[in-house]
């Protein structure tokens, strides 16, 4: 990832954070300022809270360049409670524990290893969900 | 006089803990290194995953004590990063977990480092900051992914974890600060170079003119100050290096067995550095009732110790289970054998 896109990008990737369309009020992830529902100006931030389903998944065994430590991880597609569709690496799972419609929560995570010298990637990934304790 | 109290009532108003959910045994250090040996100075220690660094495990600590403490992250006047495992060396990890618990960018960010008393070098500094009137909340956190050189004898205990403090206005506070003392020396017990992958240790010179001489002071003074005796307090939480210093600490002392055990996470967990105390007294807060004293002492090499008196609120009960609590992240294990061990921990150098 070049440093002005790690920039630039900083927001979505730390923090899920993305758009809604003060139009048709959808949100929007990753924040892209036109609606794609009703193609409308929308650069209002919206906070997604962070929970999702898994849509479907796929292992990956080998791992492209900068991945290969977390292999064999799976990759997910994660709907949120709030709509969009977006995929993420999951984390602190088996993969063999992975199921359609799993509960699953964002957490951020090192991304990519690239160089001793180079920037360290964050961004987010999905977990299971944790248990709250009962009150 | 030693007390150190701000002329405003400030405490805890949120905290919140994470631990990664790897364990390695300290039956497979032996194995791999000790052989016959019965060297294990704890059960086991906690290991962050492949994709965890002391930021991350930041982040997740921190949003837990937001969650406590129900504030705006915007109205954060600092966030303050104590640890010996930054990711960069030149690069503040406060600064990315500002970012990421949405706290920027009006905001003192920070890195800490005193060994394993980073993390409440940073809560002292929170305290007086918010105490003196110029930022109504600061977040203090201590974490560590401490590093050991492989067969060391520091390798059975070098662990990660640690916890986040929001502190805020005493009227909000979930445990109010009551004094604190701070003891520091200059002290050869511990130390790191620069570009150095592993610490280096006095070995048994670690304990009775470092750990007890410090550990010991910084309590005695405190209760001398506040005219407490250890009766005086429902709870007490020390560092925790290892599975003797401790409870040897709390003997001496004269705290009982019963008043340490809920915050002593050590055999566990390992020592997780300047998370450590931190994260005992996270688990002191989840069983805790309001009118409880805490007496709560770290201890870092190089090397200094931290006492803080606190009492506990009404609003404890309230704000517990808004996040997860301590044991949670304590109780989820996953056992790892010491090549994975290996492999998550860049043990093995590839090029």
């Amino acid at each position: 990832m070049s440093i002005p896109m790690y920039w630039r990008t900083s927001h979505q990737r730390l923090a899920l954070t993305g758009e809604v369309c003060p139009t048709c009020e959808a949100k929007l992830f990753p924040p892209r300022d036109i609606c794609p529902h009703c193609n409308s100006p929308a650069k209002t931030r919206f906070d997604f809270c962070g929970r999702g389903t898994v849509y479907s998944y796929s292992l990956v065994n080998v791992a492209p360049r900068g991945f290969e430590r977390c292999a064999p991880y799976v990759v997910a597609l994660v709907a949120l409670e709030e709509g969009p569709l977006l995929t993420a690496q999951l984390t602190e799972t088996d993969p063999q524990d992975v199921f359609i419609g799993m509960p699953v929560e964002m957490v951020t995570r090192r991304m990519r290893e690239g160089s001793e010298q180079g920037l360290i990637e964050y961004g987010y990934k999905f977990r299971p969900c944790m248990e709250r304790a009962e009150a | 006089m030693p007390l150190m109290k701000p002329t405003m009532d400030v405490g805890i108003i949120g905290y919140g803990a994470y631990v990664p959910r790897y364990r390695l045994p300290a039956s497979e250090v032996s194995r791999v290194w000790h052989p016959g040996g019965d060297r294990a100075p704890v059960e086991q220690k906690a290991v962050a995953g492949p994709d965890e660094d002391t930021v991350t495990m930041s982040i997740e600590a921190a949003r837990n004590a937001l969650a406590r403490a129900e504030i705006a992250p915007a109205r954060l006047g600092a966030v303050w990063v104590g640890s010996e495992s930054h990711p960069y060396a030149v690069k503040p990890t406060s600064a990315i977990v500002a970012e990421a618990i949405g706290a920027t960018p009006h905001v003192l960010a920070g890195d800490w480092q005193f060994a394993c008393k980073a993390g409440t070098e940073a809560l002292q500094a929170a305290l007086a900051l918010v105490g003196s009137g110029m930022t109504p909340y600061a977040l203090a956190i201590g974490m560590d992914t401490a590093q050991s050189r492989p067969g060391d004898v520091l390798e059975y205990t070098a662990a990660a974890g640690g916890a986040a403090y929001i502190v805020g206005p005493g009227d909000e506070a979930v445990a109010l600060l009551q004094g604190s003392v701070s003891f520091a020396t200059e002290n050869p017990d511990f130390w790191r170079r620069p570009q150095q992958n592993y610490p280096e240790h006095g070995g048994r010179f670690t304990g009775e003119p470092s750990y007890f001489r410090h550990t010991l002071a910084a309590a005695t003074e405190l209760m001398e100050a506040l005219g407490r005796t250890p009766q005086d307090y429902a709870y007490a939480v020390f560092h925790q290096p290892n599975r003797r210093f401790p409870r040897e600490a709390a003997v001496r002392l004269g705290f009982s067995a019963e008043q340490i055990k809920a915050g002593l996470l050590v055999d566990r967990i390992g020592n997780a550095y300047a998370g450590s105390s931190m994260l005992g007294l996270g688990a002191l807060l989840d069983v805790a009732n309001p009118g409880d004293r805490v007496l709560h002492v770290s201890y870092g090499s190089g090397a200094g110790s931290d006492a803080f008196e606190w009492l506990v609120t009404d609003g404890l009960h309230e704000r517990r289970h808004r996040a997860p609590l301590t044991s949670y992240y304590v109780n989820r294990v996953q056992e790892i054998d010491y090549a994975t061990y290996a492999r998550y921990r860049n043990k093995l150098q590839m090029e």
